[in-house]
C-alpha cells in the first residue's frame, strides 16, 4: 500500500532566486566498495516540471558520498511496477529508483516512485508525493530524503537547509540556503557584522549578534515573517546563543558580571540566571540533544579548551586534552562525537572526539577552519575556512572518508549552522 | 493517507529582508568648537598689555570635550595596544590612561564606550571573548585610578571589525586593541 504526501511550501515562493550559487560538490567519495551502486531511471512525465525530479535525486544521493551513480539510460522504465530484474543487474545496480510525474487537474503535479532492491528482487519502498510544479526541486530532495533513510538507516538532509554569512564589501547578509549551498536568500542584512547564527530546533526562528549598536547584541529572528526581537542586550559583550534542545531557552554569554560567563535566558529575555561562576572567560555553549549537558569553551586552565557541566548542577568537567588551543564544541546529534577546532603547529583545524574511547582526529588539513556544525544526520560537518584568502563552506564526513570542494559566494562566507530535520 | 510536511517555510523570509543599517561612521563630537580666542593681528599692532588686570572677564566658557580631539592632547590618544595573547595594559600607555581618567573624573557627564579587539586567528566567540579581556583591563586601570563604573562600558568586537585587513604580524599587533570612544563618537 503507497502512502501519499502533500509537499507544502510558503507562499512566498515566486522569491526565490532564479539563480542558483556553486554548489556543495564531492570532492572525494567514499570507497567505492562501501558505496551503494544505484540506478535511478528517468521519472515518466517528469519534463512537466521545471526541473526533472530525477536529476534532482541523483545529485542529491550523489552529493552524499554513500552511492555510485549506474547509467540508467535516457528513457523511463516502460512499467515502474515492473522492472526487468536481469538487465539492471547487468548494468551492475544493487539498488534501482523508478517513478512517473503527472499533472492533476488543480495544476499540481504527483510524483509516485518505487524503490527496488535489485538482488532481492523486491519492492523496497513506494511513495506519492503531491507537490505544487514550482516545488519540483523540493519534491526530489523529498524523495532523496526516503531513499537516503530506506538504504542507510538515517535520515536523509536533501531538504534541510543551512544559514551562514556572507560578507561583500562592508555588507553582511544573513543567508538562508538549500543544504548544499542553492538559492540562498538573505534574512538580514546590514553594514555591521553579525556571528553566531543558531536555528531554533523546529527551524522556524534564527538566533543570531549583530554589532548594530557598536556592540554584540543577541537578536531573534523569525524566518517566516522577518520580525527580529533583542533577546539580550546587557551592559557589555552579549553573544553566543545556545537552543536548549526543546527550543524554549537560550544559553548566552554575557559579561555584565565580568568576563564572559554563561547564562541561560528565556526566549522573551525573561527568567536570566548565571549557570557558573570561573575565574576566566566561558564562552560557545552547546547543548547535547538529550539537555542534560553543556559543552562550552574556558580557559580556566590557561590556554581554551572544551569542557562540559551538568545542567543540573555539579563541578564542570574538562573534555579535550590534546594540544593547547580548542575551541567551538559541537555535540553530534547522537551524542557520541564532538567536533571542535584545534590549533596543530599554527593551523586551526576541524577536529573530532570520540567521546567513549577519547580518540581524536583532525579532520582537514586547512590552515584556518572556524565555525563546526552537524548535518542533522550526523553524517557530515560543515565548517568555514579560508582558500586563497578567501572565506568558504567546506563539508568532510564525520570520518573523514567524503570530502567536498568548497562552496564559494561573492566574498567571504563564513559562520555556517546547519538547520534540523524538516519533517 | 496524507501528510503535511512543511518544508521551504523560510522563503518567505526574504520578504523580511530587512536593513537596518543606519550611516555609522563616527560621528564628530557634537558640541561645537570654541570660538577663536586669538586676536586678529591686523588691528592690533599696539603691544599687548603687559599682563591681563586681574579683573578682566573670564574667557568665554571653553568645551571641555573639544580636548579629546586636540591632536597636542594626550586625550586625542584613544588606541590602547596589547602583546600576543595578553590582557596586561603595557606601561607605554599608562600616560594615555591616566589623562583619559583624569578628563573622566573631572567631566562627570562624560562617557566612555572601550572596545576591544583581538587578531584574526581563531574562533569568532573566543575572539570576541578575549576582545572583551582586552577592553577590560583598560576600564579595570581606569577605575583603579578613580574613574566611575557608570562613565564606563566595556565591550569586545573581536574580530570582526580589524582596523588593518592584513594576515601578518603586522597587522595581527594593530588588531590586538582597545579604543576608547566618547559618547557621540560611536
Amino acid at each position: 500500500m503507497q502512502r501519499r504526501h502533500f509537499l507544502q511550501a510558503g507562499s512566498a515562493l515566486a522569491l526565490v532566486p532564479a539563480l542558483a550559487r556553486a554548489e556543495l560538490t564531492v570532492e572525494i567519495s567514499g570507497l567505492g566498495n562501501e558505496r551503494i551502486p544505484i540506478a535511478i531511471a528517468m521519472f515518466g512525465g517528469e519534463n512537466v516540471l521545471p526541473k526533472p525530479v530525477s536529476d534532482v535525486v541523483r545529485s542529491d544521493l550523489e552529493r552524499s558520498g554513500m552511492f555510485r551513480l549506474v547509467d540508467a539510460g535516457p528513457q523511463p522504465l516502460a512499467d515502474i511496477s515492473r522492472p526487468d530484474w536481469s538487465a539492471w543487474r547487468t548494468k551492475g545496480a544493487d539498488v534501482l529508483l523508478a517513478g512517473s510525474v503527472k499533472r492533476l487537474a488543480d495544476g499540481s503535479a504527483e510524483a509516485t516512485f518505487r524503490l527496488y532492491d535489485v538482488v532481492k528482487q523486491v519492492e523496497q519502498k513506494s511513495a506519492v508525493l503531491s507537490f505544487r510544479v514550482e516545488l519540483g526541486r523540493n519534491a526530489g530532495h523529498w524523495i532523496a530524503d526516503r531513499v537516503y533513510e530506506q538504504l542507510l538507516g538515517v535520515p536523509g538532509i536533501f531538504s534541510t537547509q543551512i544559514a551562514y554569512v556572507q560578507k561583500s564589501g562592508r555588507h553582511y547578509m544573513l543567508q538562508i540556503a538549500e543544504y548544499d549551498g542553492t538559492n540562498p536568500i538573505s534574512a538580514f542584512t546590514d553594514d555591521e557584522p553579525i556571528i553566531s547564527p543558531a536555528w531554533s530546533p523546529d527551524g522556524k526562528r534564527l538566533a543570531y549578534v549583530s554589532f548594530a549598536l557598536k556592540k554584540p547584541v543577541i537578536y531573534l529572528q523569525t524566518i517566516a515573517t522577518g520580525n527580529r526581537q533583542v533577546v539580550a542586550n546587557f551592559k557589555g559583550s552579549n553573544s553566543a546563543p545556545a537552543w536548549s534542545p526543546d527550543g524554549k531557552r537560550l544559553a548566552i554569554v554575557l559579561t555584565k558580571d565580568g568576563l564572559s560567563q554563561i547564562y541561560l535566558v528565556n526566549l522573551d529575555g525573561s527568567g536570566l540566571r548565571r549557570l557558573m561562576q570561573s575565574s576566566g572567560i566561558d564562552t560557545e555553549p552547546c547543548f547535547s540533544s538529550d539537555g542534560k549537558w553543556l559543552y562550552f569553551t574556558s580557559d580556566r586552565s590557561g590556554g581554551p579548551q572544551i569542557y562540559r557541566v551538568a545542567l543540573d548542577g555539579g563541578d564542570a568537567q574538562r573534555v579535550s586534552y590534546e594540544g593547547s588551543y580548542n575551541v567551538s564544541p559541537r555535540l553530534s546529534p547522537d551524542g557520541k562525537t564532538l567536533a571542535y577546532i584545534s590549533r596543530n603547529g599554527g593551523k586551526f583545524q576541524l577536529t573530532v572526539q570520540d567521546l567513549s574511547s577519547q580518540q581524536t582526529l583532525i579532520l582537514t588539513d586547512t590552515n584556518r577552519d572556524e565555525s563546526p556544525t552537524f548535518a542533522p544526520n550526523g553524517r557530515l560537518i560543515l565548517y568555514a575556512t579560508e582558500v586563497g584568502g578567501r572565506g568558504v563552506l567546506s563539508a568532510v564526513s564525520v570520518d573523514g572518508k567524503i570530502r567536498y570542494k568548497p562552496l564559494q559566494g561573492n566574498g567571504d562566507i563564513r559562520e555556517p549552522a546547519w538547520g534540523p530535520l524538516v519533517s | 493517507m496524507k501528510i503535511a510536511l512543511p518544508m521551504s517555510i523560510l522563503l518567505a523570509a526574504t520578504l523580511a529582508a530587512c536593513s537596518t543599517a543606519p550611516t555609522q561612521e563616527p560621528a564628530p563630537v557634537a558640541q561645537p568648537k570654541p570660538a577663536a580666542t586669538v586676536p586678529d593681528a591686523k588691528v592690533t599692532p599696539a603691544p599687548a598689555p603687559a599682563k591681563p588686570a586681574a579683573a578682566a572677564p573670564a574667557p568665554a566658557p571653553k568645551d571641555p570635550f573639544a580636548e579629546l580631539k586636540d591632536p597636542k592632547s594626550l586625550l586625542s590618544q584613544r588606541n590602547v595596544f596589547f602583546d600576543y595573547n595578553s590582557y596586561e595594559v603595557k606601561l607605554d600607555f599608562f600616560p594615555v590612561i591616566e589623562a583619559h581618567s583624569k578628563f573622566l573624573k573631572k567631566n562627570t557627564s562624560g562617557k566612555i564606550l572601550i572596545q576591544g579587539s583581538a587578531d584574526e586567528r581563531g574562533s569568532s566567540e573566543y575572539n570576541l571573548a578575549l576582545g572583551q579581556k582586552r577592553a577590560e583591563a583598560v576600564k579595570g586601570t581606569l577605575k583603579v585610578l578613580g574613574v566611575k563604573d557608570e562613565q564606563m562600558e566595556a565591550v569586545s568586537l573581536g574580530k570582526e571589525k580589524p582596523k588593518n585587513p592584513g594576515h601578518d604580524e603586522a597587522a595581527w599587533a594593530e588588531n590586538r586593541r582597545a579604543d576608547i570612544l566618547y559618547k557621540g563618537e560611536y
